[in-house]
């Protein structure tokens, strides 16, 4: 049985095409536009997201940062309140438990953001793994989350917000913000490439702030997003997704997230085989598709007769009207211009590297 | 939503257009709606053999990949060509936009009327 977010009447009110994601049901599209119009719409104008599903941990306690530091990869010790950071978590193996953001609230206390997929297994990591002075709590109940997304997302919400609500700058959160006069959370955070904000705020109040949203950016060509058009955006714009470009026994090395893994720190869980390791054999590489057809995630790539490696995600890009795909491969094809092919259903497809990002604003 | 009175309809969303030995193919305006946008399309060739309740071509939206049954068995006299440039003439034009047309027709699946395949969708929703 799927859980509905706080919003699920809304979707329904604006022709929301509902459909099962990550424990919860949720718009793929809406009627009145579809994926192609909403994606368009993010990346000239703004789009309205329901994020809801995502999971909410506190870390609190004297040694939060020190907790922080060794169950993450990233380095939390010089963030300063309100800044926000991202980051794989991983297991003993080196692969990734999850990937998440990090909201620092001041020196003994963090909000962290987790994929809702994993927000249970997430918790249960961090509470087996955590020392000293310390308090894990799944918070998640209580928040609803909306992401406003595009080149105007922030004007539009700042029509509507007090004054500072908004960052100045990307990647950081006013804890005391007020949309629409509903204290929340206001962040400088997003998966679609684009210039943005993600609110965090009380699920009993996400129904007055969805509305609010809309009104307030709707004749500035705002409308309603659903997880379709998130998928193509995080996708053009190069972004990993959980359970796709990395898991359980991917590294976050492997995908290509090494800006968000310290190897200088002292220690941290999965250090001990990245270091072994060292550079990773396989990669994940961009490419386009140059032949006729549309690959899609888990698909097998060949060069010649000999198999080199899958897709792990795939879509017709709205914004440059071509196939692309992310892949996982082995290091030495991973230059652009390197030719392959996919077998989409039986049938191969040319494709060749291109670089990643895809998509960049 | 067209239910156009002059097809016959498939209940896995086909109508047929028949006139005399030869039929003419495509996918319901209800289907176009609920597929989305379509990126792409995968049309069989001229002489293909296309069989009652078998996948003849497949349409794929941003989305996903969804199989076309074909609602008669017999030989594939033509496609539209045009199609395969422009899949979006789907989502346009759901009757203007035909898939392929069968000759030799030797069998059909069950077919409904417009007002029959629109009391179906009305159970489908």
């Amino acid at each position: 049985m799927e859980l509905k977010t706080p919003l699920y009447e809304k979707h329904i009110e604006y022709g929301g095409k509902m459909v099962p994601f990550g424990g919860y049901i949720l718009p793929v599209q809406y009627k009145s536009s579809g994926v192609i119009k909403e994606h368009m719409a993010v990346r000239t104008a703004a789009g309205m997201f329901d994020v809801s599903h995502m999971g909410e941990i506190l870390c609190e306690g004297p040694d939060a940062l020190a907790n922080l530091n060794m169950i993450l990869t990233n380095d939390f010790t010089n963030m300063v309140d309100e800044q926000a950071r991202y980051s794989p978590m991983c297991n003993e193996q080196g692969g990734t438990v999850d990937d998440l953001i990090v909201y620092k609230m001041n020196d003994n206390k963090y909000f962290i953001v987790v994929n809702a997929a994993n927000k249970d297994k997430d918790y249960k990591w961090m509470c087996d793994h955590q020392f000293g002075d310390v308090t894990f709590t799944d918070v998640s109940s209580q928040y609803a989350q909306i992401a406003v997304q595009g080149p105007k997302a922030k004007s539009i919400i700042s029509k509507i917000c007090s004054e500072g609500s908004i960052p100045d700058k990307y990647y950081y959160c006013r804890f005391g913000a007020e949309v629409a006069g509903i204290p929340c959370i206001v962040s400088t955070t997003g998966y679609t490439g684009e210039d943005g904000v993600e609110i965090y705020l009380p699920a009993t109040k996400a129904e007055e702030m969805w509305d609010a949203i809309y009104e307030a950016g709707k004749d500035d060509g705002l409308i309603p997003c659903g997880l379709g058009a998130r998928d193509t955006l995080r996708m053009e714009a190069g972004m990993p997704l959980y359970g796709h470009e990395m898991n359980d026994e991917i590294s976050p090395r492997e995908a290509g997230l090494m800006f968000a893994i310290k190897m200088k720190k002292d220690d941290f869980i999965g250090k001990k085989p990245m270091e072994e390791a060292g550079k990773p054999a396989v990669v994940r590489v961009g490419l386009k598709i140059t032949g006729r057809g549309i690959a899609r995630e888990f698909q097998d790539i060949y060069i010649g007769d000999k198999k080199i490696g899958y897709t792990t995600s795939g879509t017709k890009c709205p914004f440059f009207d071509y196939p692309i795909a992310m892949a996982r491969i082995p290091r030495e094809y991973k230059e652009p211009g390197t030719k392959m092919e996919i077998d989409v259903r039986g049938r191969r497809v040319e494709a060749e590297v291109i670089p990643l990002p895809f998509y960049k604003r | 939503m067209e239910f156009k009175k002059e097809a016959l309809y498939a209940k896995s969303h086909e109508w047929v257009i028949f006139d005399g030995d030869e039929a003419t193919i495509g996918i319901s305006d209800y289907a176009q709606s609920e597929l989305g946008d379509l990126v792409f399309v995968n049309l069989p060739e001229e002489g293909d053999e296309v069989e009652v309740g078998e996948s003849f071509a497949d349409v794929e939206s941003v989305k996903a990949v969804s199989d076309i049954y074909s609602p008669v068995t017999g030989v594939v006299a033509e496609i539209n060509e045009e199609l395969l440039d422009a899949p979006e003439k789907i989502n346009e034009d759901a009757f203007g936009a035909w898939f392929i047309k069968v000759k030799d027709i030797t069998d059909k699946a069950e077919l409904i009327s417009a007002e029959e395949y629109e009391a179906f969708c009305e159970s489908e929703e």
